[in-house]
């Protein structure tokens, strides 16, 4: 699905809880097949941006489309990995049930999951390494494991377009490297992967483009392009000093003229 | 059928109703709402019995599921205002509901049977007096019929939307997201508990409702890691606690709702101390080894460092071991006699040395990487 068409495509989006705006006038195009980190302060909107794609939280302006359509036509094309402190991890359930969930998407109302998605979920959780747990009941796992059991939920999903709240924040060492690894798995077979990240120093190692958002879109593009110290000030504000003295935008090229702000 | 025999089975039915939506309930952390549902379902009655004037009208049971879903909308409208916290919202809806209702009966009603004490305790023994009659035969107790119906119908919704029920418990922006409507199937839930509600405190009252529809739940929760698992138990629990109380009222001569609300607080306590892994004694358990291992690990580690160097004969010393880890003498004699069990060390001429296993032991306890 590497075409023309945008993956996603996210026109004058307007979201506001009350009267209090927390996306004010996006335009965003993601295209398809590419490795894109969203990266901004907090209370900066990234994971209502997600859940704005995902049609979680409803608009106040603007629309999305995914490959043209909106959401809701589209919903088996996009898996989400949700902040792995949105559920209750005491929930009486086993690990591969939880990936299970994946797949309930596709089976639709009333259908039932059977011994067809049990082993895709086997694969799923294989692919994170986390095969021998799948009978764990998951209040017994690390917080790395949980994460790569999200990651294994949205897997099984096998769609086109990936969108992960933090899969990054606080895993330990192994999850980091199987959750990269994957990522760029994903995104050698085509797929469009979009994470939202905390870490700066970390962006042009892991992501080809990225996003840079405060309310306001301030950037977006190749990380060559566009990940750079103007960029990161116009974001980031008051905490730029600090972040220029670590020096984030190491490979990136100097800041230069014409850069997109919106 | 005999009366005994009517009574138990009123109970069991009822106990299982209610058990069944109370797992969801329990695991929504929204065990409260069903107090808040149990007292104004009587406010639909109330109203519905002004309006058709007939107190085994069907209308009724309709009405109070209404006041019931009603209830979980106005608590939810408060706390989304974000003036007034869920626990407190449920506490300013519910007592006014059921107020309203109170005074209703008490000025409007006072000549039928609608009397606030029945409400609020039930009375289980006079439930089979109410028979179902049709074509002037005798089909048992009204409340027989009405329990087994609502338990069929919980059923049957549970089995046809368990996997959407269980998404939207768990993760409810992804049940959104694949398109589930998590917010119907809340509603969906609140419908079914208000039925129950409705159903159960004619014979049971809603004070005993809420114990069905909670404590077997937490109980269940104690014991097990499946949710399918949580509600069989459940349903078992809301059933033995039926019988076992039905069997205390009959020899102590007391009422049957008490006692079998009393059961299920004794079958929850036997869960929270005894359960397997959650319970107390478990805990405890679990952190007297924990203390005893870490002991063995501190003494372990303490002789690694020591036992190569050359002050390894005072340091490893059993007699002196109490003095360098600051422990009392007793616990220390314990400790060494622990590990030596395990073999983790060998006494000789009072000398501690770790044997390979100790080795590996420590290996393990400092991660590997630090040997």
């Amino acid at each position: 699905m590497k075409t023309e068409q945008p993956a996603i495509q996210v026109t004058d989006l307007t979201v506001a809880y009350r009267d209090k705006p927390v996306l004010w006038d996006i335009d965003l195009t993601i295209p398809g097949g590419v490795l894109m980190g969203i990266i901004g302060p907090n209370g900066a909107g990234k994971t209502t941006l997600m859940k704005a794609i995902l049609g979680l939280v409803r608009p106040s302006a603007g629309q999305v489309l995914v490959y043209g359509k909106p959401y809701a036509q589209q919903r088996r094309l996009v898996a989400y990995v949700p902040q792995r402190n949105s559920v209750d991890w005491d929930f009486p359930t086993s690990v591969l049930d939880v990936v299970v969930m994946g797949r309930y998407g596709a089976l639709g109302w009333f259908r039932r999951p059977g011994k067809r998605e049990r082993e895709q979920a086997l694969d799923a959780l294989a692919r994170v390494g986390m095969q021998d747990f799948a009978s764990r009941q998951i209040g017994q796992l690390s917080g790395g494991q949980q994460q790569r059991v999200f990651l294994a939920r949205a897997l099984v999903q096998d769609a086109q377009v990936y969108l992960m709240d933090e899969p990054l924040q606080g895993v330990d060492a192994t999850t980091e490297r199987t959750i990269l690894r994957i990522l760029h798995d994903l995104r050698a077979t085509g797929k469009t992967v979009v994470v939202v990240h905390h870490d700066l120093q970390t962006v042009s190692e892991y992501f080809d483009q990225v996003a840079l958002l405060n309310v306001r879109l301030v950037a977006s593009g190749p990380v060559a392009e566009v990940f750079n110290a103007a960029t990161l000030r116009a974001t980031y504000g008051g905490q730029i000093a600090f972040l220029e003295g670590r020096d984030p935008g190491r490979s990136a090229p100097e800041p230069r003229a014409g850069i997109a702000v919106s | 059928m005999e009366l005994f025999t009517e009574i138990i089975l009123i109970a069991i039915v009822t106990a299982v109703a209610c058990a069944l939506p109370g797992v969801f309930l329990v695991l929504r952390r929204m065990a409260m709402i069903s107090d808040a549902i149990t007292h104004t379902v009587l406010l639909g009655i109330v109203l519905a019995f002004f309006v058709v004037r007939d107190i085994t009208s069907p209308v009724l049971v309709v009405a109070a599921a209404g006041a019931g879903v009603a209830t979980v909308v106005l608590t939810e409208l408060l706390s989304r205002s974000n003036r007034v916290r869920e626990d407190a919202a449920i506490g300013l809806v519910f007592p006014l509901l059921f107020s309203i209702a109170v005074i209703l009966i008490a000025q409007y009603a006072g000549r039928i049977h609608l009397d606030v004490d029945a409400v609020l305790l039930g009375e289980l023994a006079f439930a089979p007096l109410d028979r179902f009659e049709f074509a002037g035969n005798d089909l048992g107790p009204r409340s027989l019929w009405l329990m087994s119906g609502i338990l069929m119908v919980s059923l049957a919704l549970l089995i046809t939307f368990y996997k959407e029920l269980k998404l939207a418990t768990f993760d409810a922006a992804l049940a959104a997201a694949f398109g589930f409507a998590p917010a119907a199937l809340h509603y969906g839930l609140m419908s079914v508990v208000s039925l129950t509600a409705v159903g159960a405190f004619n014979a049971v009252g809603s004070v005993l409702v809420v114990a069905l529809m909670v404590a077997p739940p937490a109980a269940a929760y104690l014991l097990t890691d499946r949710l399918p698992h949580m509600l069989a138990l459940s349903a078992l629990f809301g059933a033995l606690a039926a019988i076992l109380g039905c069997w205390v009222a009959f020899a102590l001569n007391a009422s049957i709702a008490g006692a079998m609300a009393v059961m299920t607080g004794l079958i929850f306590c036997l869960a929270w101390m005894f359960a397997p892994q959650r319970g107390l004694l478990a805990q405890v358990v679990w952190r007297v080894r924990q203390r005893w291992e870490f002991a063995q690990a501190m003494l372990a580690v303490h002789l690694l460092h020591h036992q190569a160097t050359v002050q390894a004969v005072v340091e490893c010393q059993a007699a002196h071991l109490s003095e360098h880890l600051n422990w009392p003498p007793a616990f220390t004699e314990q400790v060494v006699r622990r590990a030596e069990q395990r073999g983790l060390l060998v006494q000789q001429n009072g000398m501690l040395t770790l044997t390979d296993q100790g080795r590996r032991f420590v290996a393990t306890i400092l991660g590997g990487d630090e040997l």
